[in-house]
């Protein structure tokens, strides 16, 4: 396995002053980022243990990149008073696994990831002059707006749109799959039960149902 | 003892080739009847007390446990080495198109698919054994309810279903002590209920072999083994070791306490406890071998640690390896005195594949949205299900198309995984930041699911046969499919979506994408619902089917067919409850032949 190349803040610099004057599709990647694994867990992996990113192949995801992607993360799933922010619970690690997989779902999400992420670098420099991971709140709002609902974005901004939706779904799968993001959604289940009540009174009273018979 | 190498087996009065709900009901009855079993699994090893993936949250999987090619139903599902390809063992389709391709799902491990399996549980009811005396398709069975309802009683008894007596048409009652209390109700159950209800449909208790409680040892035994004191003194102790449903960790990983039946956990225990079953696992079996007089002589496999041929011999051959791995051994055990393969004098082998047609919708309901947080996890599957309640119009030639299906649904605050919170644009308009996690507590359990689950009517188009290039790992041919839908379940299909979409709104619910009214689209590919039936039909006739009324094949008489290739139609009703009934009375009736001498 080989270590991504390192891609510190100069050549990122010089990297977007080059793609920002080519179509979306001729950039090459940012780097070279490592070719994502080959191997797969196979078909009969242990089940009853604990995983972690990067265990069963390596990341992939430049340095550089993973700054952009933790701020995208916390800029779609940010602290707040219920739960902490994407970032903070080892969602760019679940990105970064993801991308870096060997499946071909997987590869083909790798292929929109980095792309996207380097289209929001040269966006982000392009209308003000800094990296995504540099921009304000509103800045960074000014950027996502434009992004963050296919059927509503203008032609120009449609690949990062299509982008954003993948990045969304991949953040909000890797968050509630935590236990900080189930909590935060009320999940309450998967422990061992005496009985099973079904829904409380209160339930039924919001859904109009009555309380069945026991 | 029990576990057996190829150069350690014993004297056998049968063998039994395949371990899930077909093999290891059949070994199940033999081993308890006193006959000395030999069974061969073509994977390997599985225990579920100390394999299964019990409480571990998606979070600490791979990919959160999303869905690869290696783990087609996630990573936690209880499949080993299967899904729809096994690595080096291939399968042909003469077309890629969905509307003629079939997709085989297959485990290679001890216990098969019913670890995994959805564990639903329905009876077959009267109409389904005569459905061409009652509208003129298909194929009559050669049994009828009546003489089947003993064995769908024990297996219920054995294995632990849960359910009620409805009464409803076509959808029999068990005999009193048969069915375990069904769970509460969800929430999305008791609005779905209600809903369908305004529109006619019935919702009823699901039935599932999970234990909502557990099983009555002191009397079930009894029932099961009349005058068989030892078989029932081993049967009451694993149903002790069983326990009840402790109401969390999806079924679908296989259940490390037993609460839900799989053979590996009900069938294999008490009758390896009889000292008379012997289990050789990674046994890939090629052929049924016959003896100068035409009656089978055991079965050549492969050892798949080795590589090495070997053989097997017993006094009679009984094949659960699956519908279509059962088919795909006979066909390959061809010699000159059967050169179309064993029991196909009738031209029959392969053919009348069936599948349970598919459709689904998903919806989203305001009212369930932003509701109290409760635990919803409940028995993991279906707490309840609507039967086919359309049999009159049918009949009467109101619907367009021949045969009925039933609803399984659920929805609620299930284990999130990545699909929990994904693509759910179209409800918020793209939100991102605090109003993003504002949307997902409020959409999080307001999603409810429909899927139909109907009959196939056999027909000639869609089969198997051995492929003539291609072979496996092993060297051993491998099956070519072909498959065809009527218009019977395609437009059986667009009734689905057609139904789904008004009880959605019936729920004042709404759908992200319009329902399919081209059921030739909205019908899943031909095997996808992993319910595949027929290939060696039984029959009352010899020229058109491939086994009697007790599965055993017409050519052979110790070859003996139990799992879901015998099958002469495939009901709207899941076919594992029915595989087993088929498998008891079979093995019932081996060994009343044993004991006569007969065979």
């Amino acid at each position: 396995m080989s270590e991504p190349t390192r891609v510190d803040r100069r050549t990122a610099i010089k990297w977007v002053a080059m793609a920002s004057t080519l179509p979306w599709l001729q950039r090459p990647a940012i780097g070279t980022a490592a070719p994502a694994a080959r191997k797969g867990y196979g078909t009969d992996p242990k089940l009853n243990r604990v995983y972690k990113p990067g265990e069963l192949w390596p990341l992939t995801l430049p340095p550089f990149m993973r700054q952009a992607a933790a701020a995208l993360c916390d800029t779609i799933i940010p602290a707040d008073e219920h739960s902490p922010s994407a970032s903070s619970v080892g969602v760019v690690d679940f990105i970064d696994e993801w991308i870096s997989a060997p499946y071909e779902a997987q590869r083909a999400d790798r292929k929109t990831i980095l792309e996207g992420l380097g289209w929001l670098e040269i966006e982000s420099k392009t209308r003000f002059k800094q990296f995504f991971v540099d921009l304000t709140p509103a800045q960074k709002a000014a950027i996502c707006d434009d992004i963050c609902y296919l059927p509503r974005a203008k032609p120009e901004f449609q690949e990062g749109a299509k982008f954003f939706a993948t990045f969304r779904d991949l953040t909000a799968g890797g968050f509630y799959t935590t236990p900080a993001g189930s909590k935060d959604i009320r999940y309450v289940g998967n422990v061992a039960l005496e009985r099973f009540d079904g829904p409380p009174p209160e339930v039924l009273r919001k859904l109009g149902l009555t309380v069945p018979p026991q | 003892m029990p576990f057996v190498k190829p150069d350690k087996l014993g004297g056998y009065d049968v063998i039994v080739v395949g371990s899930g709900a077909a093999g290891g009901q059949t070994a199940y009855t033999l081993a308890m009847g006193g006959a000395r079993v030999l069974m061969l699994e073509a994977g390997r090893n599985y225990v579920p007390e100390q394999e299964t993936p019990m409480f571990q949250t998606r979070g600490e999987a791979p990919l959160r446990a999303a869905s690869t090619p290696d783990k087609p139903f996630g990573f936690h599902d209880a499949t080993i080495d299967g899904g729809w390809q096994v690595p080096g063992e291939p399968y042909v389709n003469t077309t890629e198109e969905d509307s003629g391709r079939f997709d085989w799902w297959r485990a290679r491990m001890l216990g098969g698919r019913t670890n995994h399996w959805g564990r639903y549980s329905f009876r077959n009811g009267p109409y389904d054994f005569k459905p061409y005396t009652r509208d003129g398709l298909g194929f009559d069975w050669p049994i009828t309810y009546g003489e089947l309802a003993p064995y769908y009683d024990k297996v219920e008894m054995l294995i632990g279903v849960y359910g009620d007596n409805d009464g409803l048409e076509n959808t029999p009652n068990s005999s009193a002590g048969c069915l375990l209390p069904p769970p509460k109700p969800r929430a999305s159950d008791l609005l779905i209920a209600q809903r369908s209800k305004q529109l006619g449909i019935p919702v009823v208790a699901g039935h599932r072999a999970v234990l909502t409680q557990k099983l009555d040892d002191r009397t079930i035994p009894a029932k099961l083994h009349p005058g068989n004191p030892s078989a029932q003194k081993i049967l009451a102790e694993h149903m002790r070791g069983r326990a009840a449903c402790f109401w969390a960790t999806p079924c679908g990983r296989g259940c490390s306490i037993r609460a839900t039946y799989q053979s590996t956990t009900v069938h294999l225990p008490p009758a390896l406890a009889t000292g008379k079953l012997d289990i050789l696992v990674n046994a890939m079996v090629r052929e049924v071998t016959l003896d100068k007089s035409g009656h089978a002589s055991g079965v050549a496999y492969v050892d798949k640690t080795t590589g090495k041929s070997h053989e097997a011999k017993a006094r009679a051959v009984v094949l659960g390896a699956s519908s279509c791995e059962t088919v795909r051994i006979l066909l390959n055990s061809k010699n000159p005195q059967f050169p179309q393969g064993l029991a196909n004098s009738s031209g029959k082998l392969g053919r009348y594949l069936m599948d349970t047609v598919g459709s689904s919708v998903d919806g989203q309901i305001p009212l369930l949205e932003d509701l109290p947080p409760h635990n919803e996890d409940g028995a993991s599957g279906g707490h309840m299900y609507a039967p086919w309640w359309l049999y009159k119009e049918q009949l009467a030639g109101k619907l367009g198309f021949a045969r009925g299906y039933h609803i399984e649904f659920g929805g609620g605050r299930g284990m999130p995984s990545t699909g929990t919170v994904a693509g759910i644009e179209w409800l918020t308009g793209g939100s991102y930041g605090r109003k993003f996690k504002e949307d997902a507590r409020r959409y999080y359990g307001s999603f409810v699911w429909f899927d139909g689950r109907g009959e196939m009517i056999p027909n000639e188009g869609s089969y198997c046969e051995i492929d003539p290039k291609v072979k496996d790992r092993w060297g051993i041919p491998v099956l070519r499919f072909r498959w065809q839908w009527s218009e019977h379940e395609t437009r059986q299909a667009a009734h689905m979506q057609r139904t789904f979409g008004e009880i959605i709104a019936a729920m004042g619910g709404r759908m992200k994408d319009p329902i399919i009214t081209d059921g030739s689209k909205a019908i899943a590919p031909g095997g996808s619902i992993i319910h595949e039936v027929g290939g060696a039909i039984m029959g009352s006739d010899r020229t058109k089917s491939v086994t009697n009324r007790w599965g055993q094949a017409w050519d052979v008489p110790n070859l003996f067919i139990t799992d879901g290739a015998v099958f002469a139609s495939n009901a709207d009703k899941n076919p594992t409850l029915t595989i087993m009934a088929l498998a008891w009375r079979a093995a019932d009736h081996i060994l009343d032949r044993m004991t006569r001498k007969e065979l």
